[in-house]
């Protein structure tokens, strides 16, 4: 009997030019194609940081739609709420088989619009504005699902291999700083256009390997704080996360690394003293946001990248440099497919976060602002 | 010498081509540009066959395999020689995850570091007794469950920042022997499993095994004997015996 299908686990990986340099989609796309066995058709996707360099100051949102019919809710929806600036189709090649609708809209909030609205939708900060707009349309409208809403950024997934979904995307037409790629081998959920990978909010991108198993504890602990988790998919607690520790709480990145992974007690145990009194606050400060379970995940943010391991490290992930691009990826060799003569190549220890960032220069560069946030 | 040039050929493909080169009598095979095809060498059973891979393997190189030597020439991704049960693997560089997973038999030289897990299960029954000899340092979880067989880790590319071992070093171990090069903090040991001085005869075996690994990768003997070994072997063959029911 021939197996159809004997290998097993998700595959990522994604590069970041720190320079600010924009490099188109054909290397990430050949990069988790290599690894294409991790993953059994079920979904794959991709963010991509700085695409939208013409419409930088703008909330680009994508929208997936089951049917016309969400799209016409939604978009009267978001014409009530914001200021549309451009829209239109997002640019693909047809396929055979069934898919949803996928729109961009360009968008800021708009303060007119906002008032005799209710109480929560007030203009205030506009992150948490379309924060809010987020969540509503994913929790209140059927058949749409915003999968990204970040500035000069975009996510594109979908259900099929990593290389159908690139297709599909016409993802070698774009050029971004900084690549997040996913293909995905879904075990304890369904394989739907939504509930592929990346998973992203406002600037946050998250692609996973592994399954958060602390993700009940995650969800009731995130909608304290307003996130709806509509995604059927234990990864999207992860991006709300990063949202709620560091948009919210300001929580510097390697800070959150320690609260996702944080030190085992028995290692917290052997610090010295004031080691020992952070660890231990974090861990009981932010209990509820702990990850548990095997995870190697690849985040992308406003300005940067950044990958963690789960603390006992049960999922792969590998590191490497050469001049301004940093990579990473669940294997080795999806890294030297696309490039030669590393400069430094390493597997990070468990819960070690790797961050990558622009250089000052280059955030300038790329956002047209000095003043640096994450998303 | 039998060349295969593997850029883009598929796994299961590439794995067919070495078969068939066997099959026709081919005892030396090259790979060339080999990037990422899992399986190499799996379940080969021929002693006289070498392998010689150019490029980075994929995953479970070697698994199952029972006789042929496989050199890399560049790292090896994550559980090479599972479960393997005779040859010989040697790796020009670093290793990922899981290396020797349930080994049981046949030898493994690894010039460079290794990732977590090294050598869990590792078992040794009469003649079948596996060897992993790991020139750089490993990550948490070392030895894990080992049942038998030898690991001797020599620490080569030690850094002050860069532990020779991780935590949960040899966790739940019931045979088999450890031998590390420059000592173990103790506190990085779990309940399982202690540290000792090796005999006189297990000082033989190191050397043994070290001389090999010396000559392969063109290091020098005396500098890696200069520095002392320690030995760290279970504490009972049955640690887990009195998990559930109460012992004497």
């Amino acid at each position: 009997m021939e197996l159809a299908k004997d290998i097993s686990g998700c595959g990522i990986a994604g590069f970041i030019n720190t320079d600010g340099e924009r490099i188109s989609g054909v290397d990430i796309v050949d990069s988790i194609t290599l690894m294409k066995d991790r993953g059994n058709g079920l979904g794959a996707g991709f963010a991509a940081y700085g695409i939208y360099p013409d419409f930088k100051e703008f909330y680009a949102l994508h929208i997936m739609y089951d049917d016309e019919h969400a799209r016409k809710v939604t978009e009267d929806y978001l014409e009530r709420k914001v200021h549309i600036e451009q829209h239109g189709g997002m640019p693909t090649r047809p396929i055979k088989k069934k898919r949803p609708i996928f729109f961009v809209y360009f968008v800021q909030p708009r303060e007119q619009s906002t008032k005799g609205e209710s109480e929560e939708f007030r203009l205030e900060e506009s992150d948490e504005f379309i924060f809010k707009l987020v969540m509503f349309i994913n929790e209140n409208i059927d058949g749409a699902f915003v999968i990204s809403s970040g500035k000069n950024m975009g996510v594109f997934k979908g259900v099929g291999f990593p290389d159908e979904i690139a297709n599909f995307f016409r993802i070698d037409e774009y050029k971004a700083y900084c690549w997040t790629a996913h293909n995905r081998f879904p075990t304890n959920t369904p394989g739907w256009w939504g509930g592929a990978h990346p998973f992203s909010l406002l600037g946050w991108s998250v692609v996973h390997n592994g399954e958060i198993s602390s993700y009940g504890a995650n969800k009731r602990y995130l909608e304290m704080y307003g996130y709806k988790c509509t995604q059927k998919t234990d990864t999207e607690v992860v991006t709300y996360l990063l949202d709620l520790l560091v948009r919210k709480h300001n929580l510097p990145m390697h800070t959150v690394a320690k609260v996702f992974s944080p030190p085992l007690w028995s290692e917290i145990e052997y610090m010295d003293d004031k080691d020992r009194e952070l660890y231990s606050a974090l861990r009981m400060v932010y209990g509820g946001a702990m990850l548990n379970g095997p995870f190697s995940i690849i985040v992308g943010f406003r300005g940067g990248m950044f990958g963690l391991n789960d603390r006992i490290k049960l999922r792969p992930l590998v590191v490497a440099k050469k001049g301004s691009n940093v990579y990473m990826a669940s294997e080795e060799s999806a890294i030297r497919y696309i490039v030669n003569d590393l400069d430094e190549i390493y597997m990070p220890k468990a819960g070690e976060p790797v961050i990558a960032m622009l250089t000052e220069e280059a955030y300038e560069k790329v956002y047209g602002s000095k003043e640096r946030t994450y998303v | 010498m039998y060349e295969i040039d593997a850029r883009d050929v598929y796994y299961r493909d590439l794995n067919a081509r070495i078969r068939n080169a066997i099959k026709e009598h081919n005892r030396d095979i090259v790979l060339h540009n080999v990037c990422g095809q899992y399986y190499i060498g799996c379940g080969l059973n021929d002693k006289n066959v070498k392998i010689t891979i150019n490029g980075v393997p994929g995953n479970d190189l070697g698994a199952f395999m029972n006789g042929p030597t496989i050199i890399v020439n560049d790292d090896a991704q994550d559980g090479i020689g599972n479960t393997m049960n005779g040859g010989k693997i040697v790796v020009y560089g670093s290793a990922g995850d899981v290396v020797a997973y349930s080994m049981r038999g046949g030898k493994i030289f690894i010039e460079k570091d290794v990732g977590y897990r090294a050598c869990i299960h590792m078992k040794a029954y009469k003649e079948m007794n596996p060897t992993v000899v790991i020139g750089g340092c490993s990550g948490a979880f070392m030895g894990e469950y080992m049942a038998g067989g030898t690991l001797i880790l020599l620490g080569l590319t030690k850094k002050e920042d860069k532990p020779l071992t991780g935590v949960y070093l040899a966790t739940g171990m019931h045979g088999g022997k450890i031998f590390v090069r420059g000592g173990v903090d103790e506190k990085l040991l779990w309940k399982e499993a202690v540290v000792v001085d090796p005999s006189k005869e297990e000082m033989k075996k190191i050397e043994s095994e070290v001389k090999e690994f010396c000559n392969l990768f063109k290091i020098d003997y005396n500098d890696v004997m200069n520095e002392e070994f320690v030995k760290v072997v279970p504490k009972s063959t049955r640690p887990y015996g009195h998990l559930y029911f109460p012992g004497p």
